[in-house]
Formats: structure tokens, sequence, C-alpha cells
């Protein structure tokens, strides 16, 4: 029996073509904004108990005794555990290094770490008894910065490393370092008329998907499991999954449940595994779901950073060289740090020609919470640096920033700091041209028709601060650059199983993947792709599950891409099927079967110059053509250790905005008017999706330039915020009017040209934020992001 | 937890008497995040949602009779020409969900320094009728704030009704907070004009232990405004009374250190807060064409 609440197929016919291109809507769309889709912690079975993980109320502590009696003694508890309970020899997961233990033994290394599980018959039941669970900590010295991890005598955070990246960092509390080096960094810098140096802070940011962490585990006749889940990547969950259950992976059915968005956040396992250990042990199906204050301890969050850089240049504004370190807070477990250190190193200039570099980025243990991928994944922190250093460089020079930009624009052919060239349309200059050639939002657009102020326009809102009072405009710029696709030789592929079939006489395709939608709007690009190259109306898309290869992770802007890719592939196999059957069928009926260049149009088979030849559906009569293709796109390389060579990326992607403020300066409240930006897209295969990922991205950059993020007490490594009080998000009178300039410039290498568009919106969009503070306020700004006691003075000692 | 459900009035208060750690509960904006963050859990959750004259007002010849329970999107609705700087405040209340649930009552049951409510409450002047089985009494609003969290009801007694002095002048509210809007405050500032009594009233939030008056602040402006006869000649304020008004409401303030901001920069914003809304209402009362009467 199905649980209420799963996923069902979504059925998508269009009375226009439909195929790509076109802005076709969201098959889910008007279920989710009338609030009747099913998310993932809307799922309900027969019989099921609820899952509730105590945390660490401590952020480092070796753990003397976990004393479950009391909780087991509580009525209506079905289960409780902990390590002890854990059924194979693989107790750790994690995503590149399987540190990660899966319930806490002998320490915790992180506030809010889980320690121990219970299920009972009621979600308050659940928690109460875990309340009552006795773990006994002896507090260790915490581990907070690069100071404290590095320190003779230093506490480890993971002791006895034997990951693959334990031989080469500088000391075992380093996840992974990674230098860069092209060119000669020294002798550029004599070269140099202007030496600018900066220090620079990024705060840690929380992807904030609204959905939180849930799922329901239903344990099988057969001893294995089904697992509805929130995830970005199935695959990725079950090879984590399985060995710690001591299952097959084919004994571990996943289907992919209501995700309420993900941005990084469900790259890393959260209950998944702990749910199927309750449903296990009870025999009961189990249903987890973390509130708001949780989710903030289940998923790991945006890598902060400290970034200390050095650019130089001529007087005529020619870049000789970029110095730059790059510090990451990789908190208490790997995650996805390691790839987050090659993005950070490999895109640490920018989107700029640098001859001579001198790049080091690393990522640390410590006893912060665990950091991840974020949309963006190390590209961000490195954008609000190195655009802060454009500005000010530009500034020493005299001259204006845009120009100076152009001046230094990397294009098509510009070798990367990695010597990879780049091998397809960089349109750096032309997007900064562009969102410059606007025209300004008017001055004093708050002002009414009749003269009065409406606060919803001035910095403070609603808040009634201001009525123009102290209000300074100011106008920043910033430009980014973006991998697309998993790098540094990772075999990125995807599956896709297509069927057509003739349907009561239409011709109807069934697409079938693993790939997560996490609102992204895959479901509707895949069904687009079909339309186009099967010349049909009707698609039908299945739930994504594991019955169907991996399809890779909704992340790294590279779905559309490598799943897309991987639908198009398929559609072609089963084009070519088509007409082969049809040239068997019918090709005696028509020369045009054998010689013509045949194509697939409204649900016939045409000739290039229109002449129908057959209807689809009485070529496919009643059997189905049906077929499975895995797709990759050009391998990559790895980035050598000790110079960061190699070509470890397959596509890049460009954005630029313009950022217009207001600012109150006596108040230090900020009101973003406008952010225009420009972007390269390739091909826009659903503009108005694309024109929402854009604003999406846009505007999470905007949340860390001036409001998001999680406050970690320095001494205690504990997190003072947890929870949307105060942990502020953009509401829609922050958000400011977002014009979209999309260019379409095809990289050849992608499927229709197109280039991932997700996340370089979001790296761009933070830089020129504070560039339009800064121009406002005339303050250096080093750090984001910025909070109005940083722009008045008054941030105490 | 048990929970009570008062059909009237006299009931809720005789289950008051006989259970007094009872927490009351209206629109469940305060009381319900606690709960469910596991924050409190009280023995006896009573719901007043049954006791209809709670959401009740009645505008009087000086004040207005606001129902303990009258929803902060009413206020903004109905009441603002009698009671502006409540209705700015209540504006600035989260979102449109929870100002059509919560209420004045909560906001001073609850007495946290950072409820909307209690700087207009101050500046405007306002009584809490507090009832129990015992009789009812009416505590001025500048002595009802006693600690953090903590107000002068006597644990029999429940909050009927708060009497506020309707407006005889201009009133402003203002509040920093580092989003546009749905945001709990960093530090708050309400002033109002009561041209009748010829006096100015303040009132700080999220800047001290409990909500309070910039009383230094008051005694200089009013008098300032006397010595100058400033109410009479509906001139301006000059730049030098309202710095000397703004730094003195400052030093009223008694702040700290904490996720949402540093104590400098909340005495700094009060004191630009004091500033604003003493020129906002100094002018909008100049603009007046002639002397109010009533």
């Amino acid at each position: 029996m199905n649980p209420t609440g799963a996923p069902g197929d979504l059925t998508q016919a269009t009375h226009t073509r439909g195929g790509i291109g076109e802005s076709t809507l969201r098959p889910d769309g008007r279920l989710k904004v009338t609030g009747e889709f099913a998310y993932s912690s809307d799922m309900w079975h027969e019989d099921m108990l609820w899952g509730h993980t105590l945390r660490s109320t401590v952020a480092h502590a070796a753990i003397r005794a976990v004393d479950i009696t009391e909780a087991l003694a509580v009525p209506g508890v079905h289960a409780v555990l902990t390590w002890d309970d854990l059924p194979t020899a693989v107790k750790c997961y994690g995503l590149e290094i399987q540190d990660t233990p899966v319930l806490a033994h002998g320490k915790v290394r992180h506030h809010g770490e889980p320690v121990a599980l219970v299920a009972a018959d009621h979600p308050e039941t659940a928690r109460r008894a875990a309340a009552k669970i006795r773990v006994d900590y002896a507090e260790l010295p915490v581990i907070t910065d690069e100071a404290s991890a590095t320190a003779p005598g230093a506490v480890l955070v993971h002791e006895g490393r034997t990951d693959h990246h334990a031989a080469h960092v500088p000391h075992p509390n380093i996840v992974h370092r990674q230098p860069i080096v092209r060119g000669d960094a020294a002798a550029a810098a004599e070269r140099a008329e202007v030496i600018v140096r900066g220090e620079y802070v990024f705060g840690m940011q929380d992807q904030a998907f609204l959905g939180p962490e849930s799922g329901l585990a239903i344990p099988c006749d057969d001893g294995g499991v089904e697992l509805y889940i929130a995830t970005q990547w199935l695959h990725s969950d079950l090879a984590q999954i399985a060995p710690v259950l001591g299952l097959p992976e084919e004994k571990v059915r996943m289907t992919l449940s209501g995700v309420g968005g993900a941005f990084g956040g469900r790259e890393d396992l959260s209950m998944q595994i702990h749910a199927c250990l309750l449903a296990l042990r009870t025999g009961r199906p189990v249903k987890m779901v973390y509130n708001r204050f949780e989710s903030f301890f289940g998923h790991v969050h945006r890598h902060p950073a400290r970034l200390a850089y050095e650019h130089g240049a001529t007087r005529d504004g020619r870049l000789t060289h970029v110095r730059a370190r790059i510090v990451l807070d990789g908190g208490a477990y790997a995650s996805s740090s390691p790839a987050v250190v090659g993005n950070a190193a490999s895109l640490a200039v920018g989107p700029y020609a640098v001859d001579a570099v001198d790049i080091e980025a690393l990522a640390l243990y410590t006893n912060n919470p665990p950091c991840g991928a974020m949309r963006g994944f190390g590209a961000v922190q490195a954008c609000f640096a190195y655009e802060a250093q454009m500005d000010r460089v530009a500034a020493r020079l005299g001259l204006d920033p845009v120009e100076f930009r152009r001046l230094n624009a990397m294009e098509q052919g510009t070798l990367m700091p990695t010597g990879q060239r780049v091998d397809s349309p960089a349109p750096v200059a032309e997007l900064l041209r562009r969102v410059r050639a606007r025209p300004l939002p008017p001055e004093r657009q708050w002002e009414t028709a009749g003269g009065d102020a409406d606060i919803r326009a001035l910095p403070g809102g609603l808040s009634n601060t201001t009525h123009g009072e102290g209000v300074v405009r100011g106008v920043g710029y910033a430009v980014g650059i973006k991998n697309v696709g998993f790098s540094e030789g990772f075999d990125d592929y995807s599956t896709a199983r297509v069927r057509m079939e003739a349907v009561n006489g239409t011709p109807v395709a069934t697409v079938h993947t693993a790939m997560a939608e996490v609102g992204q709007g895959g479901v509707t690009v895949h069904a687009q792709i079909a339309r186009t190259e099967l010349g049909i109306a009707q698609v039908v898309i299945q739930p994504a599950d594991t019955r169907v290869g991996s399809a890779g992770g909704t992340s790294a802007s590279r779905q559309t891409y490598v799943t897309g890719g991987a639908v198009k592939h398929a559609c072609e196999q089963i084009r070519e099927q088509v007409l082969e059957r049809g040239r068997r069928r019918f090709g005696s009926y028509h020369p045009a079967w054998a010689t013509a260049e045949l194509l697939l149009e409204d649900g016939k088979v045409v000739t290039e110059t229109g002449e129908a030849l057959a209807s689809l559906a009485d070529v496919l009569g009643d059997e189905a053509i049906e077929t499975e293709v895995e797709w990759r796109h050009r391998p990559t390389q790895p980035l050598d250790r000790i110079t960061g060579q190699g070509d470890g990326h397959v596509q890049y992607s460009f954005a630029a905005h313009r950022a217009v403020v207001e600012v109150d300066v006596e108040l230090g409240l900020v009101k973003v008017v406008e952010l225009a930006c420009a972007q390269d897209v390739g091909k826009a295969l659903n503009p108005l999706s694309v024109t929402g990922q854009i604003q999406g991205g846009t505007t999470q950059g905007l949340g860390v330039a001036v409001m998001e993020e999680i406050l970690v007490d320095p001494v205690t490594a504990k997190v003072r915020n947890p929870s949307f009080t105060d942990y502020l998000i953009p509401t829609i009178l922050d958000t400011p009017a977002i014009p979209v300039d999309m260019l379409e410039l095809a990289d050849q290498h992608a499927p229709y040209g197109l280039r991932g568009g997700g996340e370089a919106p979001t790296l761009s969009s933070t830089p020129a934020v504070l560039a339009a503070i800064r121009d406002a306020t005339g303050l250096e700004l080093n750090r984001t992001p910025v909070r109005p006691e940083h722009l008045t003075g008054t941030a105490g000692s | 937890m048990d929970f009570l459900r008062p059909a009237s009035w006299e009931d809720a208060l005789a289950a008051k008497a006989a259970h007094p750690d009872a927490v009351p509960i209206a629109g469940g904006t305060d009381v319900m995040v606690e709960i469910n963050f596991d924050h409190r859990r009280p023995e006896y959750l009573m719901d007043l949602g049954r006791i209809g004259e709670l959401s009740d007002w009645e505008v009087g010849a000086d004040t207005v009779r606001l129902g303990a329970s009258v929803p902060y999107a009413r206020i903004m609705e109905h009441l603002r020409a009698e009671l502006p700087g409540l209705a700015l405040a209540a504006h600035t209340v989260a979102s449109p969900q929870i100002r059509n649930r919560g209420g004045v009552g909560g906001n001073l049951g609850t007495a946290s320094p950072a409820g909307d409510a209690h700087p207009a409450l101050l500046a405007a002047g306002a009584e809490i009728e507090a009832v129990s089985v015992r009789g009812s009494r009416r505590i001025p609003v500048d002595a009802f704030y006693t600690g953090v969290k903590r107000n002068a009801l006597a644990p029999d007694e429940l909050i009927r009704a708060v009497h506020i002095a309707r407006a005889d002048g201009p009133q402003q509210f203002s509040k920093v907070g580092t989003r546009n809007a749905m945001v709990i405050a960093v530090c708050a500032f309400a002033l109002a004009l009561h041209p009748h009594s010829r006096t100015v009233r303040t009132g700080i939030g999220s800047a001290a232990p409990t909500p309070l008056r910039a009383g230094p602040a008051e005694d200089f402006l009013n008098a300032a405004l006397d010595e100058e006869g400033l109410w009479e000649s509906r001139r301006a304020v000059t730049p030098s009374i309202a710095r000397q008004f703004a730094q003195l409401a400052a030093a009223s303030c008694n702040p700290i250190d904490d996720v949402r901001g540093p104590a400098q920069y909340r005495r700094h914003a009060v004191a630009v807060m004091a500033r604003r809304t003493l020129t906002w209402t100094w002018e909008a009362y100049r603009a007046e064409r002639s002397p109010r009467c009533v």
C-alpha cells in the first residue's frame, strides 16, 4: 500500500508545441500555490510511528555514558537506539569522507549532533522520551577557527584520519588544502604599479529551505525498507544508507517525495538512516519531521570564510597578479568541504584574465556546525572578496570600476588560473555593459505623487524609521564566474529511461529518471525536451526513484545539462527506432522514407519540406518503444595537488549585477531598490523558469549581504539563532525589482548550447549590494552580512 | 497539560483563582511558540477564545477601552484616528496572519521588552484593567512592567482591557529591525504630543529590561517647549532642543548586547528615532491650521 502523499505521475499536455524555449508552466505549480501539493512532511501511513532525534547540547565533549532506561519506560515508546544498536560494522557515512557517525560515539564534535533516536506512537511522546535520555558529557576545549585548529597541541577533531586527503594536509585539523600556482606572482608583483591588499570575512549562511527535513520509512516483508524522502540525490543517499543498514542496495527502495527547496542543504543525509533504523527495528512505518529549530542543526550550512587578497595592477589598469588565501570553516565533519575548497581555489580570481596567480584555499575541521554545499559552492565567498578588491584597485587607479573590470575581463580562449582554456563564450564585458546601460530607478523613488513618503520603499520599510531623512543612494557592480557540473575528474553522468507508445491513438512519451525535483523545474524541462525531440504533445513524468539509474545530484547547476542531456539522448534513440520501424512498416509506400532526412512533428513523421509520411500512432502500433541511456558530459581532470593545474571544470557560467540601494546612514538600515542582472544562459530551455532561478539566486545573495547569518558563539561554539525569529531571510519588502537580461550564446559542447544557470546569480548579487552600500556610505565594509552597527560605527567592543 | 475553556468572563476569573498558574491564551502567537518549542510547559492552559467581549472596543470621550484580545489588524483598520501611535506599532507586528490573531493583552501578559505595543501605550498614556475574583483595578502602564517578562499582575488576575487615552495630537512609532517587514524589534521608540496638557510622552522598547518612558528627555522637552512658548507659537523645535532630547532619550536606555544587536547600536538608534519622531510629530502639530477644539 502506498502511503498518503506519495508522489504520482505528472502528466503534461500543452496546446502549444510546448518544446524547448517556451515558458511552459510547471506541472506541479497549481498544486503548490493552492497548498495541495504533498511535501515529504505531509506523508502519512497507517500504523506509523514518529521518530525523534536526541541531539547534543554541547559542541565538543567526551560521552561518558548514555542511559536510555527512563526513555524506554515511557508508555508509547517503541524503540530507543544509540550507537550500540547500529546493525553492522559500517557506522559512519559521508559524501566524500565517511567521517560522520550515524549516532555519536565516544564524543560529540558539534552542537546539535545526533546522539540517540526514539520511535513512539506520537511525536510529542517521542520528544518527551528523548528528553529522559541521560547523556553524561565531559566537555572538551572547542576548536573554533584557524588559530585554535592549528595551535600547538590543539585537540584533533578527528583522530587517526585515513581519508585520501589526510596525507597531503599540513595539519590533521585541515580537511583539504588546494594551492593554485601559475606564472610568477613574485616577479609580477615587482612590475605592479599599484598593490591593494584586503582581508574579508564571509558569515555563515543557511539554505533556509522552507520544507524541513522529513521522510517516511516503511519496512518490507523481504527485510528491506522503502524510504520516501526529500533529497537532492537519491543514489548518493542510497550508497550511504545501505551499508549502515547492512542491506544490499536493491533492498533499500527510495522514492523522492515532495521537496520544499534544497539549495545544497539536502546533499548530505539528515534523517534518512535514522528513520530506516527505527522502521527496521520496530517493524512499523516511521515518519520523521524536523521542526525549524532542529532543521538548523539537521543540515550543513554555507562555509563561513576568511579571505586575504593581494591584487597588483599597472597604471593603465591591467592586473599583474593576484595572491589569495581562503580559509573555509568546514565545521565538525567533512561533508563536501574538499570539493568546496577546489571551487574556491580554482575560481578565486574571478572572471578575469590574470597571468600570475598564487592561491591557497583550505577547509578546517572545527567544532562549529558542519558546513558543506550551498548554491554557489565556494565560488560565492571568493566572489565577495575579489569583487571588493576590484573596486578598491579601480579606486586606487582612479578608474571607473566597470571600466577596470572590462579591461581585465576574461573572454573565450582565456586561460584560467588552473591553466584550463575557456572554450565557450565568456561574455563578461558584455554582461557588465548591459547592466550598466540600464536606466537607473528614479531618485527619491519613495515619494508618492502627493509628495508623501511611501515607507515601504524606504530603508526600515514598515517599521517607519525614516521618511527620507538620512537616506543616501549608492550604486555598485559585480560579476562572477561559477563552474557547472561536477568537477575535478568526477564521473558525472545521468540516466534516463524513455518510452513512447500510442495510447488511444495518441503518441505519449513517458520519462523516468531519478532526478530530484527540488523546485528547479526539471519536471517541466524534461517534458519540453521530449516534445521537441519526439514531436508529440503528451508527456508523462514518472516519480523519481531508485528503480532507474542515478541522475546525479540536483546541484552544481547541472541537472538541465546532464539529466536534460540524458533525456535528450534517450529521445534521439527513440526517434531513430521510430523511424526504423516506420521504414520497415511503411517504407514501400513513399520514397522519402529511404532518402529524406525525416523529422517527428505534431505527432507525425514528416519530411524536411513538411510532407507527412505517417502518424506516429500508426508507426508505433501497439508496441511501445523504450530505451535507457547513461549520458556523460566531457570528462574533467583532477587538479594537481601542488600547482592546481588541470582542466578541472566542464563549463563556466557568468552573471553580472548592478545594485541600487538606499541607505539610511544614520540608522544603518538598507533598502535594496533594484538588482539588475545580466546572465548568459547559453540557451533558455524555459525562459520563465530561468528568470525564476536568476531572481531567486539574486535574492539569496541579497540575503547574505544584509541579514542572513548563523551566529555561533565563539567561546562555546553553540548556535545562537536557530530560528526564523533571529535568522532573517528577505521578505517580499526586502526583495527589489530584479530586471533580467538573458543572453543566449551557445556552448557548442552542451545539449542545445545551454549553460547551467542556477548558481551564478547568487555570486555577484552579494558583492554588488556591498559595493552599492560602500558607495552610499564611504565605508570599507570587509565583512558580509553587513549589519546596522557596521554602518553606524556602533558595533561595540 | 490541562486545557481550561471558560465560557464567560466570570468563569475565567474563577478558573484563574482556582489555578493561579494557568496561562491564559487568546491569539496564541506568543504562548504557542513557547509551548511548541518546549520552552514552557504550563500545567494549565486557559483559552479565552470563548469570551467575546475581550475582542470588543469602545471609543469614549477621552479614552478608548480596548478589549485585551482585539487583534492588531482591527486596531490598524478601525482605530487609526483615535490611537495613531498604537496603530503604527500594530502595523509593524510580525506578519498579516499574526496580526489577525495577536492582541495587546498578549503583549502585556508576556511583557517582553520587545513587545511592539508597549512604547505606544507608554507614550499615549494607558491603564491596564486587571481583574480577579477579588475585584478590579487599573494599573497605570508606567507601573505595569516590573522586570524582564514580568508584570504587575497578581497570580489570580487577568487582563480584561486596556484604557488608552485618545490622541489629542500627533503620535509616532518607529522601530528598528534588520529586515524591512516581519521583524522583532532591535529597539523601538514612540512619541505622543498631548497639546491639551501641553506635554510630550515617550516610550522605549527593547533597550532596557522593561519597556520604559524616557523620563528625563520628556522633562527636558516639556520644559523647553514651555519656555520657548512653542505650543502656542507653533514654531519649529530648534535642532539643539531636538538633539538634546535625543541624547537624553538614549541615556534612559539600559540595553544589552544580544543576537539582534549591540547595546551601543541600540542607544544610538533610540537617539535617532527620538529626534525623528519628535520632528515628525511637531511638524504635524505645526501643520494643523488652528488649535484643535474638543
